[in-house]
């Protein structure tokens, strides 16, 4: 087990630093100069240069990210260039907004998914079994940029419900646990909850089914188990791939929301990435990026920890 | 979790023969699935009607008009209504099916072109070479997909090719694992064997021996990922990354116009109930062409 431990996490560090590597070069794979966005043209040498030098911009690209890598390792991500604030902490008060609708939507996804994924399963070709199936085509078919916005037409616009856009009264930024804010919370998660509901769903019912055509199924009804022992049975069989399949659509969630978010106006990263993108504030990209991978790393990295706690097997190998 | 992925794409029964018998089966279980048909007679129509749209439809997309904007569904003469510059959104549509399609299904194509070279490469290879790529394009899937295809179309600025070059980068790892592991599933069978022991080139078994078999679960595969591309690759031209206006495209459509929704909602969500459809066809196709091709999940 704690060698498996080990594995994993040796097996993480390469990719979280190839992950760097990649956000690094993000920047330079940008037409222009990274300073583009402040310098006007005409700007003499000069001033150019002494910007650059500012920046560090004028080092060979090794020498800059190992430069970059050892500072955004004790958390310095730079400076945005468009407000000149800290791309830190800009980043995570984006990321906190993401996280609390990414984990609303994941859990009623989950939860949803599983329950009629379940049912599915269970009951072959009946009612609930052809409701999950044609939700699961429209989950993964749905463009949910285009659903959030007939969520909005129907719930704001016309029948005047729900708020369409921000993430609280008056435009305020900051989140507050309270009815007011949580009515907020309402459209965006149900856009975003869509994403996980059909693969979940399908992914969970195929489980099911397949599981209980195996033959130890049978056999635990032969022996007389009750319809709840064996349904314990079929959890315990479904769970560790269904984590799996989770974990990897939580962290789809956060990428995901980009679209979302800025369909709904929400502050969160992704329309912190949307800003950064259009004002070509390199940096703060950048950070934002490397922030939401590292995020998705360390969720990789935990469902594999996390799956060998519930699946014996996995233990031996 | 990686063995989730690949799994799907395995192929029911490596060693099936792929004769001109099995395609006429195929062509045949497909004709069979309404759902299926029904999907590839819509899609069919987009296309026609994007393709012949000069021919189909009387108007011009471009023809702005201040006094007649926002018009609801159902205007004289403005079937579909028009848009917040006073253009034809029938024409709007049937135009924007050009780009949309057009940049939705090339980048899976380019992908598969690359994704399943560099695959069988890996899968035919084996040893090192093979985990040298395949460790390679780990770095990839370190990346939620959406999150990357956004990063590098915004690095890169707005464009259609950048648009493409975004979507084909993130497609290409998902298809190089698909291939690679039919590859090295159909490479260790015994025929396969057989034609190295009787001394033919490798080139030559990739080609007659490998290829036949492993094209089928790839391009299955391919065929599920063109509907994923269609949304995100509206979905970057809906960021305002992908293309530029005025050329119409169904997710800058929706953009634009977004803030028409409290004026005329519906006119509004037009463009996304297309790519919606769209997408969901393919999907459906997908799933009517996997199981006639009898690749199981």
């Amino acid at each position: 087990m704690l060698a498996y431990l080990l594995k994993r996490l040796v097996y993480a560090l390469p990719i979280a630093l190839s992950v760097t590597l990649v956000c690094f070069l993000l920047v330079h794979i940008a037409p222009g100069d990274p300073l583009n966005a402040v310098v006007p043209a005409d700007a003499p040498a000069e001033v150019v240069n002494a910007l650059k030098a500012a920046y560090g911009f004028d080092q060979p690209l090794p020498v800059q990210y190992v430069r970059w890598l050892g500072r955004a390792l004790t958390g310095d991500l730079g400076t945005s260039v468009a407000t000149g604030r800290p791309v830190v902490s800009e980043v995570l008060s984006a990321v906190r907004n993401t996280i609390l609708l990414a984990v609303f939507a994941a859990v009623i996804g989950f939860a949803l998914g599983a329950l009629l994924g379940g049912i599915a399963g269970y009951r072959h070709r009946g009612l609930v079994d052809r409701l999950a199936t044609a939700l699961s085509v429209v989950g993964v078919s749905v463009p949910h940029y285009w659903l959030g916005m007939v969520l909005t037409i129907i719930f704001s616009t016309k029948l005047n419900w729900l708020p369409a856009m921000g993430a609280g009264p008056g435009g305020s930024k900051e989140w507050m646990w309270d009815g007011e804010h949580l009515r907020f919370l309402v459209l965006p998660v149900a856009t975003l909850m869509v994403i996980p509901l059909g693969i979940v769903t399908r992914t969970i019912r195929a489980l099911v089914a397949d599981t209980l055509s195996k033959d130890f199924v049978q056999a635990l009804r032969a022996k007389g188990l009750s319809d709840r022992a064996v349904f314990l049975h079929v959890v315990k069989n479904v769970a560790p791939t269904a984590l799996a399949v989770m974990g990897l659509q939580l962290g789809y969630l956060m990428g995901g929301s980009i679209l979302v978010e800025t369909v709904f106006a929400w502050p969160g990263s992704g329309f912190l990435l949307n800003t950064a993108i259009f004002q070509r504030d390199l940096p703060l990209l950048q950070g934002t990026i490397l922030v939401l991978c590292l995020i998705f790393v360390l969720l990789n990295l935990l469902v594999d920890v996390l799956q060998p706690l519930i699946d014996p097997r996995m233990r031996r190998g | 979790m990686s063995n989730i992925l690949t799994q799907t794409a395995a192929p029911a029964d490596s060693a099936k023969p792929q004769s001109r018998n099995y395609w006429i089966g195929v062509l045949r279980r497909i004709g069979r699935e309404k759902v299926t048909v029904v999907c590839g007679l819509i899609l069919l129509a987009i296309l026609l009607l994007a393709v012949l749209a000069p021919w189909v439809v009387g108007a011009d997309p471009y023809k702005t008009s201040m006094i007649r904007r926002l018009l609801p569904i159902g205007s004289s003469g403005y079937l579909l209504g028009t848009d917040e510059l006073g253009r034809d959104m029938i024409a709007r549509l049937a135009y924007g099916g050009r780009m949309s399609l057009l940049i939705g299904v090339m980048p899976v194509l380019i992908a598969f072109v690359i994704g399943s070279t560099v695959g069988i490469f890996a899968g035919y290879a084996g040893g090192r070479i093979n985990m040298a790529i395949m460790r390679l394009l780990d770095v990839f899937y370190a990346f939620p997909s959406v999150l990357l295809a956004v990063a590098i179309a915004g690095a890169l600025g707005q464009g259609v090719s950048n648009s493409i070059l975004a979507l084909t980068l993130i497609f290409i790892p998902q298809l190089t694992r698909i291939a690679e592991s039919v590859t090295t599933q159909v490479r260790s069978l015994d025929y396969v064997e057989a034609a190295r022991m009787s001394g033919a080139s490798s080139l030559t078994i990739i080609r007659v021996h490998i290829l036949g078999n492993v094209l089928g679960p790839i391009f299955v595969y391919a065929t599920g990922l063109v509907s994923v591309s269609m949304i995100l690759a509206s979905g970057l031209s809906f960021l305002g990354l992908g293309v530029k206006p005025p050329e119409p495209e169904w997710g800058l459509m929706l953009n634009t116009l977004r803030s028409a929704i409290y004026v005329n909602p519906w006119v509004a969500a037009l463009p996304g109930a297309m790519i919606f459809i769209t997408s969901m066809c393919f999907n459906l196709m997908a799933d009517g062409i996997r199981s006639a091709m009898e690749v199981t999940e």
